[in-house]
C-alpha cells in the first residue's frame, strides 16, 4: 500500500445546492436498491397488474355498481401508493440496524439529504407503480373522463400525497427502530385504513358506524379527488355529508401542507439525534 | 501537538434498571500522529467517547475538540477532516464496493470525478477488485469490514477513529487488518481506535487509555502501564497440588505482592526477576518441592486490567458477548 496526497475538496456550493446535490447522490443510492432488490419490483410492478385484474375481474359481477372498474381504479392506485410509501419507514429502520446511518452522520452532507433520497425513492416506486396501473387498467376499460389537465392533476395528487406520508413513515422508522415492526405495523393499520374508506365499495352502501368512519378518513378524500380528477365519478350516488368528501381536493392539499410542514422539520431533526445503538 | 481533546465528557442513559452513566467525567488527549487506544470491556464506555468524539452523540456535559474544533458546537466542520469506521460494517448491501465508496467520496463533496478515482485507488489497495463491481450483500465479513474501512479513509483523513475494527472477524482477517491499520499510521494519520482486546492494543498502538466505568483509570504506553504493577512474574508450576501452600509462603518471602494461586500454578511479581527466580528454585529444593514447571515473565496487560479494576478484561467482554448473544 502506497501513501495517497489528500485529495482536495470541491469548492462547497451554497447550502441549497449542496442540499441538491447531496439530495441526489442519496437518491441515486435508492434507485440502485430498486433495480437490485427483487421484493421492491415486485411489489413495483407485479402486485399493482395483480390487483387490478384481480379486483375488476373477480370482484365487478358481484358489486352492485354500475361501470365498477372506472370507479374500482382511483382506489386501487390509492392504495397501492400509500402502501409505496412505507418503504421510506423499513428503510431508514432498516438503515439505522445496519450501522450505515451512522456512517453518513459523519460526513459533511446535509441532514436532510438521506431522508430526501429516501423518499424521492418511494416517489420513483410510486410512479412506476403508477403508470403500471395506468396501462393495465386501460386494458380492462377504465378511461380519463375529463382533460389532460384532470388527468395530470389525478396523478400529481396521488403521489404528493404518498409522497408526504412517507416522511411520516421516515420519522416512524427511525423512532420505532425495527423494520419488522415498521411492515408489520403499516399491514395492521393500512389495509382497514384504506379498506374502511370509498376506495373499493361506495361510502353509501357502508353500515352507519362505518360509514361515519369512513366519510372522515383521509383516504376517502384522495380517492374522491383523483375520481372527480380523472372523471370516473358517478352522478346516481348520494351526496357526501361530511366537509372532507364535499370539498375532496381542497382537503387532499391542506393535508399535503400540514403532512410536509410537519413531518419534515420533525424527521429532519430526529435524523440529526439518531445512532446505531 | 495535541490533536484530540477531550475534558469531562459525561453521558447518562436512562434504562429500565436505571441511569446508565455511560462517560462519567472522561478526560482525553491524543498527540498528532499517535495511535491511542481505549482498552476496556464492553459498556466501559468506549464506544459512546467515539461517538461523541466523531459528531454522532451530544454529552451532557464537557468539551471535546478535534484540531482545535468543538466537536459539539461546530460538527460540520469536525466531520471534514475525521473518518470514522463503527462496530458494525456501515456499507450498502445493495450496492458494489466501488459504488460504496463512490457515494462517501460524494458526500465529502470531492466531485465526482475525484471521488471515482479514489474508489478505484481504495479499491486496489485493500484488494477489493472482487467486491469492487458486484452488491456486497453476500461478501464476507472480513471483506465488508475492509469496504467499510476503505469508506473511512476516502479523504485520507487527518483524524481516523476506528470502533473495534476486529470485533467479529476470524483470526485471519484481523491479522490482515492489523497489517492493514499499522501501514496506515506509518503514513502519519492520527488514530483513535477501542478496542477489549489487550492484544490488539499493545500491537497497534503508541498510547493505551484503561477505561471503566465511564472513565480513564490508568494511561501510558503498554511499558509503562506494565511497569505500574511490578516488573517480572515469577510463575511455578507443581507436580503435586497439596504442595500449593508451602509453595505460596515461599513466593511471598522473595515476591513483593501477594501470590496468587491457581490448581497447581503459584504466582507473584517480583522487583529483581532472574534473582527472585534463583531463590525461590533453591528454597522450593531445600523444602523438597518437586515442580512441573518454573520461570519468569513481563506482565501482561490482562495483568494491569486485573489489578486496576479487580477484574479481567476479556472475561468481562466473553461474558458480555454471551449476554448479547443470549438476547438476540
Amino acid at each position: 500500500m502506497t501513501a495517497v496526497s489528500q485529495p482536495a475538496y470541491e469548492s462547497v456550493g451554497s447550502p441549497l445546492s449542496q442540499l441538491f446535490s447531496d439530495g441526489w447522490i442519496a437518491t441515486r443510492r435508492n434507485l440502485i436498491k430498486i433495480r437490485r432488490v427483487p421484493e421492491i419490483l415486485v411489489f413495483t410492478i407485479l402486485q399493482p397488474i395483480m390487483f387490478v385484474l384481480l379486483f375488476s375481474q373477480v370482484y365487478a359481477g358481484a358489486m352492485n355498481v354500475p361501470d365498477y372498474v372506472n370507479f374500482l381504479m382511483a382506489g386501487i392506485f390509492a392504495q397501492t401508493v400509500i402502501f409505496g410509501s412505507t418503504f421510506s419507514g423499513a428503510a431508514m429502520a432498516q438503515d439505522l440496524k445496519d450501522g450505515i446511518i451512522d456512517r453518513f452522520r459523519t460526513l459533511p452532507m446535509s441532514p436532510a439529504a438521506v431522508l430526501i433520497g429516501r423518499t424521492n425513492g418511494d416517489l420513483v416506486i410510486n410512479s412506476i407503480s403508477m403508470m403500471i396501473m395506468m396501462g393495465t387498467g386501460w386494458l380492462v376499460g377504465w378511461r380519463v373522463t375529463t382533460s389532460v389537465w384532470g388527468f395530470l392533476g389525478g396523478v400529481a395528487v396521488l403521489l404528493l400525497f404518498s409522497y408526504s406520508f412517507s416522511w411520516v413513515m421516515a420519522l416512524l422508522g427511525m423512532s420505532v427502530r425495527s423494520p419488522e415492526v415498521i411492515n408489520n405495523a403499516s399491514f395492521m393499520i393500512l389495509f382497514p385504513l384504506t379498506f374502511i374508506s370509498n376506495a373499493f365499495v361506495p361510502i353509501h352502501t357502508l353500515p352507519e358506524v362505518l360509514k361515519n368512519i369512513a366519510e372522515w378518513n383521509p383516504v376517502s378524500a384522495l380517492v374522491e379527488s383523483a375520481r372527480q380528477l380523472f372523471g370516473n365519478t358517478n352522478p346516481d350516488f348520494p351526496e357526501p355529508t361530511a366537509w372532507t368528501l364535499q370539498n375532496p381536493i381542497i382537503t387532499v392539499i391542506l393535508g399535503i401542507i400540514v403532512m410536509l410542514a410537519i413531518f419534515v422539520p420533525l424527521s429532519v431533526k430526529k435524523f440529526k439525534s439518531i445512532s446505531s445503538r | 501537538m495535541t490533536i484530540i481533546q477531550a475534558e469531562g465528557l459525561t453521558k447518562t442513559y436512562k434504562s429500565k434498571s436505571g441511569p446508565v452513566h455511560a462517560l462519567a467525567g472522561l478526560n482525553l488527549s491524543v498527540p498528532q500522529g499517535t495511535v491511542k487506544a481505549l482498552l476496556g470491556p464492553n459498556g466501559a464506555g468506549k464506544t459512546t467517547a467515539v461517538k461523541v468524539l466523531t459528531t454522532l452523540i451530544k454529552p451532557d456535559e464537557g468539551t471535546a475538540h478535534i484540531d482545535g474544533i468543538d466537536v459539539v458546537n461546530n460538527p460540520k466542520a469536525a466531520r471534514r477532516i475525521i473518518g470514522a469506521s463503527g462496530q458494525y460494517a456501515a456499507v450498502d448491501e445493495n450496492l458494489t464496493g466501488f459504488e460504496n465508496l463512490e457515494m462517501v467520496g460524494r458526500l465529502y463533496h470531492l466531485g465526482a470525478k475525484t471521488a471515482r478515482k479514489r474508489a478505484q485507488e481504495l479499491i486496489d489497495q485493500f484488494e477489493l477488485t472482487e467486491a469492487g463491481n458486484r452488491p456486497v450483500k453476500g461478501f464476507s465479513g472480513g471483506m465488508r469490514r475492509r469496504i467499510d474501512l476503505a469508506g473511512a479513509l476516502v479523504i485520507n483523513p487527518k483524524i481516523l477513529f476506528l470502533d473495534e475494527p476486529t470485533t467479529g472477524l476470524d483470526p485471519r482477517s484481523r491479522l490482515a487488518l492489523w497489517e492493514i491499520i499499522s501501514q496506515l499510521v506509518n503514513d502519519g494519520t492520527t488514530l483513535l481506535l477501542t478496542t477489549q482486546y489487550l492484544e490488539e492494543a499493545d500491537h497497534l498502538s503508541d498510547d493505551i487509555a484503561v477505561i471503566d466505568g465511564g472513565k480513564v483509570i490508568a494511561e501510558g504506553t503498554s511499558d509503562e502501564l506494565k511497569a505500574q504493577i511490578g516488573g517480572h512474574r515469577v510463575v511455578v508450576t507443581l507436580v503435586d497440588e497439596a504442595d500449593a501452600g508451602a509453595a505460596r509462603e515461599i513466593l511471598a518471602r522473595h515476591g513483593d505482592g501477594t501470590p496468587t494461586v491457581s490448581e497447581r500454578t503459584v504466582e507473584v511479581s517480583v522487583v529483581d526477576g532472574p534473582r527472585a527466580l534463583q531463590y525461590v528454585l533453591s528454597d522450593l529444593g531445600q523444602a523438597n518441592i518437586q515442580l512441573h514447571d518454573a520461570g519468569m515473565r513481563r506482565p501482561t496487560l490482562d495483568d494491569v486490567f486485573l489489578k486496576l479494576t479487580g477484574h479481567r478484561a476479556e472475561d468481562e467482554a466473553s461474558k458480555n458477548d454471551a449476554e448479547m448473544e443470549k438476547a438476540q
